[in-house]
């Protein structure tokens, strides 16, 4: 479904990506870990074409390299960033409509949906999304992503400075996501939800891919946590 | 009393609402891309002049309609092909675009319509008093200017607030990355607000065209006012640009029509001051002498008193 070859992105003179490249694919959860600092968020960000990348991006077999980042929404792919990006004046409810990105195609994701995955969405509905806790919003723009109808749902540190409980409800509304065919490219740091949730896994390191594998390969192996992940 | 009351609060409202015409369309644009347009008071001017000539041609109304069309069409071309490739190099480099452009279309104006002020008078079918009042009557004119300045507001207001498009805008101020990422064609929405914006700017200059003198230096009569209502409001904020305007235009109108000066103000708090007392010059100042730099005196206090201005967010 989405085929990441040779990517290279620079800040600048700094060359930040030096050839990532790895797939996701139909309905498969997989993790992108690394520490701080090591491209994992500037890999989602050249995806999605707020960096402009260098190399080749295959999305369902077409080339989106190059596209500018509403085309590449529109072909499916769903972003949320790590910093959530809630629109913090307006209300719940206008949040998720700006998730909507065409009015003439349904998508497979109505508001009621949201509400049913989250009802907390539906008590908050007509409250500004700036009032909502950390987890509240980390819930909100995931849901806000998929009323876009993605195919690829790319999550960025989703449950970074959560408390446990919020946590738990961000590891099961991402596991009832993928359940209905839904791949997700999980981003995280800390391995909280990844490891348990994950098909197949990628480390980074230095703008570069330097494992690939699966959650037990991974526990098995001690000198590639030591050396990318651990801090 | 009663009567210089309520005809400089007429006309107060009727010049606030022009400034909020103009104003309303630069911090939309500000708001969103963050570029202070100085080229925003010459697309006013603009509009001035195609109304004029467009009048002349074909009529009062078509050109009512015409000149802002046109002037919303000058906005999105600088938009599109002119700050959109300067916008890599920051915000000094699109400064200067702006600031460059507002003396080309002085330049321009001046060549097409000569250094002079053309005879941009009231049309004819909207000149006749629609009511009088206290004697002196109220001018058709400046009923239409209230009007259209009234469903202009009224319009921005419901298309912000209640339409899809509004919502992808009001989203776009905060987090434009985001609502990129979300499926909206921003650099789309971008190209629209400057083009909704500069026509607003067109049609202020339509019907402001006929209050002030329709020549090259219109522009940068207009616009330093138009700034310091920006500032005032608060950067960004339609609802403090429409404040901010009433309050300037009211203001202003009423320092006009006090012929009074602080000499005055202490005889009759019987402080004696006599022509050897110090500053007796600026003491005999009359306010309506001093109604131009009203303005620029709120600016300079607002900035003092709350840098952000009456509803901006964040500080100038």
């Amino acid at each position: 479904m989405l085929e990441v070859d040779d990517l290279h992105a620079y800040y600048g003179k700094s060359h930040i990506l030096q050839g990532v490249s790895f797939t996701v694919g139909d309905g498969e959860i997989v993790s992108l870990l690394g520490r701080n600092g090591a491209g994992r968020s500037t890999t989602v960000k050249t995806i999605m074409g707020t960096v402009p990348p260098v190399g080749s991006i295959r999305f369902n077999g077409d080339r989106i390299d190059g596209l500018r980042p509403h085309e590449i929404a529109r072909k499916g792919l769903g972003y949320v960033p790590e910093d959530r990006a809630i629109f913090p004046t307006l209300t719940v409810r206008e949040n998720l409509l700006l998730g909507v990105k065409s009015t003439t195609r349904k998508g497979r994701w109505s508001m009621d949906d949201m509400f049913a995955l989250f009802p907390l969405l539906r008590e908050r509905a007509d409250a500004p999304g700036g009032v909502l806790s950390g987890g509240e919003q980390q819930m909100l723009t995931i849901c806000r992503s998929l009323m876009g109808d993605p195919a690829l749902l790319m999550v960025d540190e989703p449950t970074e400075g959560l408390a446990p409980k919020m946590v738990a409800l961000v590891r099961e509304l991402l596991e009832k996501i993928a359940a209905r065919g839904i791949a997700i490219l999980i981003i995280e740091q800390k391995l909280t939800i990844a490891l348990a949730i994950c098909h197949r896994l990628y480390v980074m390191g230095h703008g570069r891919i330097v494992f690939e594998g699966n959650a037990l390969e991974l526990r098995a192996d001690d000198s590639i946590r030591r050396e990318w992940l651990e801090v | 009393m009663l009567e210089l009351a309520t005809v400089s609060l007429l006309n107060g409202i009727v010049y606030g609402l022009l400034l909020f015409m103009l104003t309303s369309g630069l911090t939309l644009i500000f708001s969103m891309m963050g570029v202070l347009n100085f080229a925003h008071a010459s697309v006013f001017m603009v509009g001035a002049y195609l109304s004029y000539q467009f009048a002349r041609w074909v009529g009062f109304w078509p050109a009512l309609v015409i000149a802002p069309l046109a002037c919303g069409l000058i906005g999105a071309a600088i938009e599109r092909y002119g700050l959109r490739h300067v916008h890599k190099s920051g915000h000094v480099a699109e400064i200067l675009f702006t600031f460059g452009l507002a003396y080309l279309i002085e330049e321009l104006v001046t060549m097409i319509w000569g250094r002079n002020a053309v005879a941009n008078s009231v049309p004819a079918v909207i000149d006749f008093p629609l009511f009088s009042l206290f004697g002196s009557s109220f001018p058709a004119y400046k009923g239409l200017m209230m009007a259209i300045s009234i469903a202009m507001f009224v319009f921005l207001y419901v298309a912000l607030k209640r339409t899809r498009i509004g919502l992808v805008i009001q989203a776009a101020l905060t987090h434009p990355q985001m609502v990129g990422a979300l499926g909206h064609d921003v650099p789309g929405i971008f190209v629209l607000v400057f083009a909704v914006g500069s026509a607003l700017a067109g049609l202020a200059g339509v019907i402001g065209g006929f209050m002030l003198l329709t020549q090259p230096t219109l522009a940068n009569a207009i616009g330093p006012i138009v700034f310091v209502v920006v500032v005032i409001g608060g950067l960004g904020s339609l609802g403090g640009a429409l404040i901010a305007s009433m309050l300037i235009g009211i203001l202003q109108t009423f320092a006009v029509a006090i012929d009074y000066s602080l000499l005055d103000a202490l005889r009759a708090a019987g402080i004696a001051v006599t022509r050897a007392s110090p500053l007796y010059d600026f003491y005999s100042i009359k306010v309506a002498t001093a109604a131009p730099i009203v303005p620029y005196v709120l600016l300079v206090l607002m900035l003092i008193v709350r840098p952000r201005g009456l509803m901006g967010k964040r500080d100038v």
